[in-house]
C-alpha cells in the first residue's frame, strides 16, 4: 500500500518518536515536535505508539490513497476532508482506494498529525525514520515530502472508524501559551532584577522559529552580572566556554531573544543558557504558530516532576480509553 | 469581487523586496496563479498566489505585519 503525495503542504516531513543515542555526536533526537498528539494519532489507527506518521506544519498536504486504510488527525486543529467531506480531528476515519485527503486553513495550533494504519514504512536511519534534513536522514531520501512521493506504508486497514480521543485528554497550549521553565546552571549569570523581568514580560513567538529552535522576541533585553569573561568564551556576556545543550534549553544570543532549542537542535556551543522548559511542555512548543503571545513561568523540580507524572497519566488515560 | 487569502501564518510582505515595487496594484489585471504576496515563516519567504482571476482592488493586510491562515490579503473584482 502506498500513499500518493498530490501536493505536500509547506514542510510535511515524516516523523516518529526520534532516535535518541546521537546527541554526543551532535546528531539530534529528531522526532514529532509534539510527540502527545504524535501518540494519540498512532492509538487511534491501531498502531505501535512510535510507528511514523507525517507531521505537517502550518498547512496541509493532500494525499491519494492507493488502498483502504484507517486514518487519524491529531494536534492543530487543521480541518480534515476526505474527497471534499469533512472528517472529525482526534477521531479515527476510513479513507478508501483512491480517495483523497487533504486539509483546510488553519484554525488554531501548528502541527498536525496523520497517521495512518500500519504506519509510514520508509527505511530507517541510526533507528528512525525521522526527517532530519539537514544532515540529510531518515524520510524520503533524507528530505521532507514532495509532489509525487509515494510513500509506502504497512498496509493493515486498521481498527476502522470512530474512535476518539476524549477532548480534556486533547493537550493543547492556551492563549497566552504557557510554558513552565527551571532555571538551570548558567541562572547565577543574569541580575536578580533580570530574572526576575523574564517571567514578568510578554513574550511572542518569532516567525522564525522551526523545528530546530523556537525564537522568542517582545521582553526586555537581559542583564547579565558583571564579570572578566573566561579564557576560550567570546567577549558578548551571553557567551559561555563552549558547553553542552540540553533538549529545551533556553539560549540568549546578546541577552535579547531566548531560543528554546527543540527536536532538531543543535547539541553543544557558546552561548549560556538560563534554563530549560520543562519536558511536560515541549509538546506545546510545537503548536504555537509565529506571534503567539506567551509567558515563561518559573518551577522547582518538584513541580516539573509532578507535570511529567501527570503528562504520563494523560497519556495512560488515552492508551486505556482506546485499548 | 474575490479575495485572496493567505494560505498560512506569518509575517505579509507585499513586496518582493524592501526596494522593489508591490507585486500589484490598483487596476492590475490578476491571472489564477499570479504571485500577490509573500508569507515569511519558518525562515522561508512563501509565495501566496490568486486562485482567482480579476482586476486588482486592494491589499487588505499591512505589508510587515503578522497574518493568520485563511486571513483575506488581498480584493479582487
Amino acid at each position: 500500500m502506498t500513499l500518493k503525495i498530490l501536493n505536500p503542504g509547506l514542510s510535511t516531513s515524516i516523523q516518529d518518536l526520534g532516535r535518541p543515542g546521537y546527541f554526543h555526536l551532535g546528531i539530534p533526537m529528531g522526532g514529532a515536535m509534539d510527540r502527545f498528539a504524535l501518540r494519540a494519532a498512532n492509538l487511534l489507527v491501531g498502531n505501535p505508539e512510535d510507528a511514523a506518521c507525517l507531521e505537517a506544519v502550518f498547512m496541509g498536504p493532500h494525499i491519494e490513497f492507493q488502498s483502504a486504510a484507517t486514518v487519524a488527525v491529531t494536534g492543530a486543529d487543521l480541518p480534515i476532508k476526505v474527497d471534499d467531506e469533512p472528517r472529525e480531528p482526534w477521531t479515527s476515519f476510513e479513507v478508501n482506494a483512491g480517495q483523497v485527503l487533504s486539509f483546510g486553513f488553519l484554525a488554531s495550533g501548528a502541527r498536525a498529525y496523520i497517521a495512518v494504519s500500519g504506519g509510514i514504512t520508509t527505511p530507517e536511519a541510526l533507528g528512525s525514520r525521522s526527517t532530519y534534513p539537514i544532515g540529510a536522514l531518515g524520510g524520503v531520501n533524507g528530505r521532507p515530502i514532495q509532489t509525487s512521493d509515494e510513500l509506502p506504508t504497512g498496509g493493515s486497514s486498521g481498527p476502522g472508524a470512530g474512535r476518539s480521543v476524549p477532548r480534556e485528554l486533547r493537550r493543547m497550549p492556551g492563549n497566552p501559551a504557557e510554558l513552565r521553565v527551571l532555571p538551570g546552571l548558567y541562572w547565577h549569570r543574569l541580575t536578580e532584577e533580570s530574572g526576575a523581568g523574564f517571567f514578568d514580560d510578554e513574550w511572542k513567538v518569532a516567525p522564525e522559529a522551526d523545528r530546530m529552535g523556537y525564537r522568542f522576541k517582545g521582553g526586555k533585553p537581559l542583564k547579565f552580572v558583571e564579570r572578566e569573561q573566561p579564557f576560550g568564551a567570546g567577549a558578548d556576556p551571553s557567551n559561555i566556554v563552549d558547553g553542552c545543550y540540553s533538549y529545551g534549553s533556553i539560549q540568549v544570543p546578546g541577552g535579547t531573544e531566548p531560543i528554546v532549542l527543540h527536536r532538531d537542535a543543535v547539541s553543544g556551543g557558546g552561548y549560556f543558557t538560563l534554563g530549560a522548559i520543562i519536558s511536560a511542555d515541549m509538546d506545546l512548543i510545537g503548536q504555537l504558530q509565529p506571534h503567539t503571545a506567551v509567558r515563561f513561568v518559573r518551577v522547582d523540580m518538584q513541580e516539573a516532576l509532578a507535570a511529567r507524572s501527570h503528562r504520563r497519566n494523560m497519556l495512560q488515560r488515552i492508551r486505556e480509553e482506546l485499548h | 469581487m474575490s479575495q485572496v487569502l493567505s494560505p498560512l501564518p506569518g509575517t505579509f510582505y507585499k513586496k518582493p523586496s524592501p526596494d522593489a515595487a508591490p507585486y500589484k496594484s490598483k487596476g492590475d489585471q490578476v491571472a489564477v496563479g499570479d504571485t500577490i504576496g509573500l508569507v515569511e515563516v519558518m525562515k522561508t519567504f512563501i509565495e501566496v498566489k490568486s486562485d482567482a482571476s480579476g482586476t486588482f482592488r486592494e491589499y487588505l493586510a499591512d505589508d510587515s505585519c503578522p497574518v493568520m491562515a485563511g486571513q483575506p490579503i488581498a480584493g479582487l473584482e
